[in-house]
């Protein structure tokens, strides 16, 4: 294949995996790195090393509108940041050492509980109960509503902080930026805001990724020649994608489609990797 | 806790952000349209992996491909702006806090900084 040609792919490949992405909030690397390892006979190193500057790229971008919201909780956020980054430094490191295979496995692995943790139900929690060590990092706030401001309080500190460990682990060595995870700490394990939690996750993932993006940048996974049509196929269509949620709430329908689309390419990626073939 | 300040840093993260998404994809399609132009008709091959070529690897060779003109270059030089726009981000929120004189936040942020700079340097010795 031309140059030409498989960059037009992976143009209009990125662009509906930006637009799915950001519909039903689990970003576009889940469908990158399958697109382009599975469809197209990419390396696992590059198409990683591709994702993670898309992932870059979009939660930057969608993070600038939300903080002018003031829902992201940024103190929160940097806290939490100690354990992501760490993780993720630590998962581009095991990257070296672990086989191809074993990387397409898990990936399938994390594809398929991502998915479904996007179907789960969502309760506009808010809980009141402060505990110690949230009260001493300053982490308990306040976020807008239509009924004004709403306080709430975070449980579970070094609970959430473990998850968000393993949320860097498994962003680093797979190059998504494991929002599902991110997001599940904060509201299963912490008890905060559903908008709060997403938002916040979202803020977090930029530096995150950034933080495997400089190993892998030096290792020569992050090539020029595949990262440019992805990183703006996927920008562009995770802002359309934005567009989109801002003009219709029922995308009930859109998570289900999505969740049988990545289901199939995750047992893929899964087989794949057991047979040998990534 | 102050709720104006976190207001001005809030925005001045956002602009941050905004900017250098902006600013990288803005020189990311300028490189892509040299190095297509040039190099569109080849054939492809990232079927085996073999790290990418010297002059996009390290900060010297980018800079000298850049100004040498070599589209890939110059889309790397624009990959490299957007994984430094959000550690910049986190240098921005360090300025906030410090500020607002919140030396905890401070120091939480700072080391966020040191981690980012552990491993750069971690990939420079793998």
């Amino acid at each position: 294949m031309s140059v030409i040609e498989l960059t037009i792919i992976i143009l209009i490949g990125s662009y509906f995996a930006g637009l799915l992405g950001s519909l039903t909030g689990l970003g576009g690397g889940f469908i990158i790195i399958p697109l382009l390892t599975l469809l197209l006979h990419v390396d696992i190193h590059y198409a990683i090393g591709a994702s993670l500057i898309s992932v870059i790229a979009t939660s930057s971008g969608s993070a600038a509108a939300y903080v002018k919201e003031g829902i992201t909780n940024m103190r929160l956020g940097m806290f939490l940041e100690i354990a992501t980054t760490a993780g993720a430094m630590t998962g581009a490191m095991l990257a070296i050492y672990t086989s191809t295979h074993y990387i397409a496995i898990l990936f399938g692995l994390i594809l398929i509980s991502s998915a479904l943790m996007s179907l789960r139900k969502k309760t506009g929690q808010i809980t009141k109960h402060k505990s110690y060590l949230a009260e001493k990092l300053k982490l308990n706030s306040s976020y807008p509503t239509a009924d004004g401001e709403v306080e709430y309080g975070v449980n579970n500190v070094a609970g959430g902080f473990f998850m968000m460990l393993f949320a860097g682990v498994i962003s680093g060595l797979l190059g998504i930026g494991s929002g599902a995870l991110k997001v599940l700490a904060m509201d299963s394990i912490m008890r905060i805001p559903f908008k709060v939690s997403t938002t916040t996750s979202n803020f977090m993932i930029g530096v995150t990724a950034a933080a495997s993006a400089v190993v892998y940048l030096q290792r020569g996974y992050i090539d020029p020649g595949l990262s440019m049509p992805v990183v703006i196929g996927v920008l562009l269509g995770a802002m359309s994608g934005s567009k989109i949620l801002v003009n219709s709430t029922s995308s009930k329908w859109i998570r289900v489609v999505f969740s049988v689309v990545v289901s199939v390419l995750a047992i893929q990626m899964i087989y794949n990797g057991i047979m040998g073939k990534i | 806790m102050n709720k104006l300040k976190d207001t001005d840093i809030q925005s001045a993260i956002g602009w941050v952000l905004r900017t250098g998404v902006f600013l990288s994809i803005g020189i990311v399609l300028f490189g892509g349209i040299v190095y297509l132009y040039r190099h569109g008709n080849e054939i492809a091959d990232y079927h085996t992996f073999k790290g990418v070529p010297d002059f996009v690897r390290t900060g010297a060779n980018i800079l000298h491909g850049i100004l040498t003109f070599r589209g890939r270059a110059v889309i790397q030089g624009g990959i490299v702006l957007l994984i430094a726009t959000p550690i910049i981000r986190v240098l921005f929120s360090a300025v906030g806090f410090i500020l607002e004189k919140d030396y905890l936040y401070t120091s939480i942020t700072i080391l966020v900084l040191l981690i980012i700079f552990i491993s750069m340097l971690s990939g420079h010795a793998g």
